[in-house]
């Protein structure tokens, strides 16, 4: 299988701060592949650049052999490039179902008139989609007894699975979870853990997440890149960036500071 | 509690009427609408044509402020635009009323766009401003470009004429006004059942967000204010066959604060909103002016003045009470009785 996300000598500046030095990452296609590194590391800036969010000042993005450095965030999502963001971005006026409906914008056809009137092929395609999202997004999220709520509602943990559904009703090639089971009790968590591996070897889905919790990044991850003041200090299979002197050097920098607690890195709060 | 929460098939969810019920009641609205004309005197007849334009109008304010979250205080210009589009075309080009206000509408629409060009880059306090300036400019150019507006003076114009019959009374127009405000209404219901509705949400919501999930920012703002303006343009237009005259001051910027008012008090983001918030504002003044008169003649000059602070007044007691609105009192009460008459 070939590189579905390949990052060249990314760099991103605020002012004097540096989020992102020469950031270099490839993705294999078909793969879970997690970005670590202690708060600060640039992790969330590094999906804000893929998802268009940010403008880099230098280096190059390249999705699925074409360069998208430049493109604007929805023609990145019509491409099949879907996110979720680290402190949920939900559209909270809307229900669930319809957050979710909102998510397959770019693929639809639908124009001003033909909504208005509501004509034949507007509603087939709506129906489609409503027929579409209850068989593999609701039901397999298990949020049908939250579907017509307003998102305004939810506790944090459903808000969570909503903007997952959200996400795979973009159809994503490649699925950026930023901190998908943060804030998440244990039994909410594993629950997020399976779906993030369904979603993998079910729909083909290539996935890059960021995570502070360990136990998932070790359990469901085929490649793991660590992140430390914008740079890419170690890259590889799980267990290798596990035993990484420079790894536990990073998070021991921090979490000394902090916890005293060695390798055994600190939550992102929400923000 | 009602089993429309229990729907087993999600089909019905996605219809326009949820219920049976919902179906017989708007049966039973169009009937009471064209039956009231019969009923009604010709003071309340011309009641119900401004109720009828007005709501029109706040429907269009409601779908770029209540549903696209961008604030206009340059809606009564764009109606000015309908309202003169229509005397020109009707005057010098000899159209027909049902050529003549889809017209109108098209071209408020083209300014509205124009104007909302500035959307993409400012929001909130400074896009009103923005909107504001539209405002003042088309109101100057309504008082100054007199070959085509008549100046201060306004152009009158002929009566709306179908198939050789002339809509010029209010019973005429009123039919006019309603045939075409509910299919106004139903198309904006339905655009909220679609991507189009729901890309305006996502925008008002959070438009970065939007942007990431797909939604193309400019091309949505520009149509959120293109399809406002056009219902902006497309009331002017009644408005215009209505007063059967159009001067500069009928869309002055207290006609485009009125409507902010209609569809805050009634309701951002909803279609009722829009509709209850039109009533309230068209139908307090009048209720308040029958009421000071009621009293006699000596308490009108004592008692005018009241009037407006009373009104006011209201407004500000509905935003505490009920800061999201008519519609939300309304719907509170329509839950208690979703499914009757069939509820068993
Ligand atoms: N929009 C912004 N403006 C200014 N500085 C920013 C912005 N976004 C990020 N930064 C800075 O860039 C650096 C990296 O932030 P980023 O959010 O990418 O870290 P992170 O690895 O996601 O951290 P966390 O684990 O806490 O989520 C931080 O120093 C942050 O303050
Ligand atoms: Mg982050």
């Amino acid at each position: 299988m070939g590189k579905i996300l390949e990052i060249e000598n990314l760099s991103l500046a605020f002012g004097g701060v540096h989020a992102l030095d020469e950031v270099s990452l490839a993705v294999e296609e078909g793969s879970i592949t997690a970005v670590i590194g202690p708060n600060g590391a640039g992790k969330t800036s590094l999906f804000n650049s893929v998802s268009g969010f940010y403008k880099p000042q230098a280096g190059r993005i390249v999705f699925e052999g074409s360069d998208i450095t430049r493109l604007k965030p929805p023609r990145r999502a019509a491409l099949g490039l879907a996110r979720t963001f680290q402190n949920i971005a939900l559209f909270q006026g809307m229900t669930v179902l319809d957050n979710i409906k909102l998510g397959r914008h770019v693929h639809m056809k639908t124009g001003l008139l033909a909504a208005g009137f509501y004509l034949g092929p507007a509603q087939r395609e709506e129906m489609a989609l409503r027929a579409e999202i209850e068989r593999d997004i609701i039901d397999f999220l298990e949020i049908d007894h939250i579907r017509n709520l307003p998102v305004a509602v939810l506790p944090y943990g459903l808000r969570k699975r909503v903007e997952l559904a959200r996400a795979l009703a973009m159809r994503p090639k490649l699925l950026l979870l930023d901190e998908p089971v943060a804030g998440m009790n244990r039994e909410e968590t594993e629950d997020m853990a399976r779906f993030v591996l369904d979603i993998q070897q079910e729909r083909g889905a290539t996935i890059l997440l960021v995570e502070h919790d360990m136990d998932v990044v070790m359990d469901i991850c085929d490649h793991v890149a660590v992140l430390n003041f914008g740079r890419v200090i170690a890259a590889g299979p799980p267990d290798a960036v596990r035993e990484n002197p420079a790894v536990i050097e990073a998070y021991l920098g921090v979490e000394a500071a902090h916890t005293g607690e060695a390798a055994s890195p600190r939550h992102g709060g929400p923000g | 509690m009602s089993i429309g929460n229990f729907k087993e098939r999600y089909q019905s969810d996605e219809a326009i009427w949820r219920t049976p019920a919902s179906r017989v009641w708007f049966g039973v609205l169009l009937l009471a609408l064209a039956a009231f004309p019969f009923i009604g005197n010709s003071y309340h007849l011309f009641i119900a044509c401004l109720i009828g334009i007005n709501v029109i109008s706040a429907t269009g304010i409601n779908i770029l402020t209540g549903y696209t979250g961008l604030i206009s205080l340059g809606h009564a210009a764009f109606m000015g635009v309908g309202a003169y589009s229509v005397a020109y075309l009707s005057n010098h080009l000899g159209l027909p009323f049902y050529v003549c206000l889809p017209l109108g509408g098209l071209l408020a629409a083209a300014v509205g766009l124009v104007v909302g060009i500035p959307s993409l880059r400012i929001k909130g306090l400074y896009l009103a401003l923005a909107t504001i300036a539209a405002q003042f400019i088309l109101g100057f150019v309504f008082n100054e470009w007199e070959s085509v507006t008549g100046g201060g003076r306004g152009v009158s114009l002929a009566p709306a004429e179908i198939a050789g019959l002339k809509l010029s009374t209010e019973f005429e127009l009123y039919y006019l006004i309603v045939a075409i405000m509910i299919p106004m209404l139903l198309f904006a219901r339905n655009l909220f059942r679609t991507r189009i509705g729901r890309a305006f949400i996502a925008v008002r919501d959070r438009d970065i967000s939007a942007e990431v999930m797909g939604i193309n920012l400019l091309h949505y703002k520009l149509m959120s204010f293109a399809l406002s303006s056009f219902y902006a343009g497309v009331a002017g237009g009644l408005m215009a066959y209505f007063f059967k005259v159009v001067t500069p001051e009928q869309f002055s910027f207290g006609l485009s604060i009125f409507f902010l008012a209609a569809v805050v008090v009634g309701g951002m983001g909803t279609i009722l909103g829009g509709i209850v918030g039109a009533i309230f504002m068209t139908l307090v003044p009048e209720v308040l002016d029958a009421i000071i008169h009621a009293f006699g003649p000596g308490a009108i000059a004592l008692l005018s003045p009241a009037r407006e602070i009373v009104f006011g007044l209201l407004i500000v007691g509905f935003l505490i009470f009920e800061p999201r609105g008519l519609a939300e009192i309304w719907r509170r009460i329509k839950r208690a009785y979703e499914l009757w008459p069939f509820r068993n």
